[in-house]
């Protein structure tokens, strides 16, 4: 019996997303009373791959040569590595929704998304998950002997455990039957969904030439910029930014919602952000009723402010 | 060339969500569904391939005799053909396997899913699915282009995209991009007398194979009231951020 944890980087690089996994899955692997594996996919440093050794890996599983994309040979890697794991943790990522429902068929092992606590229970597995676009947690159980959970970034704290790992490398499988024809990535650019800080602004701001000050007030807060669904439908802002329903999920230390309503489907996608300032010149702006502290002024007033106060403190 | 899309009927996106009493299940009263939003652009990308080099579209859910009006809407829309598998879905895997049962004796070219559904939210059944075909699977595509068997895809990923070349057969997880919201379509007249002769063929299941059992739901704890500021002291908010939430 073993843990093995998916710890996923990009451009040779692990995230906090991938920290927090491996957080999970060792306090999963004390739950069991086994070591905690992590397995790695691409190229990634020897220097890196120890990091994860601090967070309570004992032994770190790396195949270089393998294409994140390539849903059905990353399948086939860790399936092939999976056969004494008991429970495989991965973070909710792009490419853990890709793999995660291949590898719960092939193992014939429950898979679980969206998770935001340790399992209250190992027998029969038993965590709570965000479900109807957090507008509700489910406690979901799992009938079977194997068990896949990936994790919702920004819900399960970092547990530095100091300890050290030995590497491995393991040769690839085969491809599968697709090919990734190239990459482009911004750099530097935070992810939404992983983002401690999500600066958020909707049709208030009145035109996309207005979105200056929200990538400021980002920047020096170290930030992401978001935007509401009409400002994407509109192409103010790309797709990418659209945070609610049926956008991406935040789940941000802090949300900062600037000229944007509140509507229930824009709420539902941020309100598992632990506070939420709204900034709106309308009083009657229901995201009042959700935000922790609110301002009720114009936003091309407050916004320059807000950025000068905080250049003060920084 | 031969398209089936999967269909998830999910409570509007207005809706209020509401449990039973004791809070094991979703309590539907008074709640308006509709096509899942990413099933809906996957949908309008298969009526373009269509129109654009001709074949059928099939729309295909599990549920019981209650999903029905969504599956019209589907084919109202413009879909050829619904098939609706008679069983309640309770997770991912029981959903994916009766999908393929039906896949395997009707091949198709293109499947495409929705990246998630909006009320459950578990983005497998696609994946799924791919696994249980051996076919190959692209998740979150925001672009799909077709040329015979060819297909050349754009997927998210984390601050970008990537590009994927693949062949038919294949599935696919959609969500807006792979055709625009000002592209979805609103269903005519005629598109809603259309479907009311269309197939709507009802399927029996071929067992219950769930991996996974919801036990309970529960709304999360409401927030305390907002503490408004002057818009005259933004140093005050930025001072409560600092030191009193300690977010930055």
């Amino acid at each position: 019996m073993s843990v093995l944890v998916y710890a996923e980087s990009w451009n040779g690089l692990f995230r906090k997303s991938t920290f927090e996994a491996v957080s999970y899955a060792n306090e999963t692997a004390k739950l069991l009373g086994t070591e905690l594996t992590a397995i790695s996919l691409g190229k990634v440093d020897d220097s890196e791959l120890s990091k994860l050794g601090n967070y309570g890996a004992s032994k770190i599983l790396s195949i270089e040569a393998i294409e994140k994309g390539d849903s059905q040979s990353c399948t086939n890697a860790i399936a092939n590595l999976a056969n004494d794991a008991s429970a495989i943790i991965f973070s909710n990522t792009y490419a853990a929704k890709m793999i995660a429902p291949r590898l719960s068929v092939k193992l014939r092992a429950g898979a679980i998304n969206n998770v935001v606590e340790i399992a209250s229970n190992t027998s029969p597995f038993t965590v709570k998950r965000k479900a109807f676009s957090t507008k509700a947690i489910e406690t979901t159980k799992v009938n079977s002997e194997k068990v896949i959970l990936s994790i919702s970034p920004n819900s399960f704290k970092l547990i530095e455990t100091g300890g050290n790992c030995i590497i491995e490398s393991i040769e690839s499988p085969d491809k599968g039957d697709v090919t990734i024809e190239g990459q482009e990535t911004q750099s530097g650019k935070i992810s939404i969904s992983e983002a401690e800080i999500v600066v958020s602004a909707g049709r208030g701001l009145k035109g996309p030439e207005n979105w200056g000050m929200i990538e400021e007030l980002a920047e020096i807060l170290g930030g992401a910029t978001a935007c509401s669904k009409p400002v994407s439908d509109i192409g103010w802002r790309p797709h990418s930014e659209h945070v609610g329903q049926t956008g991406k999920a935040v789940t941000a230390n802090l949300y900062i919602a600037i000229g944007i309503s509140g509507a229930i489907q824009h709420l539902a996608g941020v309100n598992s952000s632990k506070i939420m300032v709204a900034i709106n010149i309308d009083p009657e702006a229901p995201f009042f009723k959700a935000a922790d502290y609110g301002i009720i002024g114009d936003a091309f007033e407050v916004i320059p402010k807000m950025i000068e106060e905080i250049k003060k403190i920084n | 060339m031969n398209i089936v899309v999967c269909i998830s009927s999910v409570p509007d996106t207005t809706s209020k969500i509401n449990f039973t009493e004791n809070g094991d299940k979703f309590d539907t009263s008074g709640v308006q569904f509709v096509i899942n939003p990413y099933d809906e652009f996957g949908l309008t990308k298969a009526m373009m391939l269509k129109e654009a080099s001709g074949g059928k579209v099939t729309v295909i859910t599990v549920g019981d005799a209650t999903v029905e009006p969504v599956m019209r809407k589907a084919l109202a829309i413009g879909a050829d053909e619904a098939i609706r598998i008679n069983m309640h879905a309770t997770d991912s895997y029981s959903t994916a396997i009766e999908i393929s049962h039906y896949l395997k004796n009707n091949p198709n070219d293109l499947i495409i899913t929705g990246k998630e559904s909006i009320d459950y939210n578990g983005g497998a059944v696609g994946g799924m699915i791919a696994e249980i075909m051996s076919l190959p699977f692209i998740n979150a595509c925001i672009g799909c282009e077709v040329n015979e068997s060819k297909v050349k895809l754009i997927r998210e990923i984390e601050g970008g995209k990537e590009t994927i070349l693949a062949n038919l057969p294949l599935v696919i997880g959609g969500q807006k991009g792979l055709v625009q919201e000002s592209e979805l379509r609103i269903p005519n007249m005629r598109g809603i007398m259309q479907a009311r002769s269309k197939p709507l063929s009802i399927i029996e299941p071929t067992a219950n194979a769930s991996m996974t059992e919801s036990l309970t739901f529960k709304k999360p704890a409401e927030k305390g009231s907002c503490q408004l500021v002057d818009s005259n002291d933004v140093a005050k908010l930025v001072s409560l951020l600092q030191n009193e939430a300690k977010v930055i």
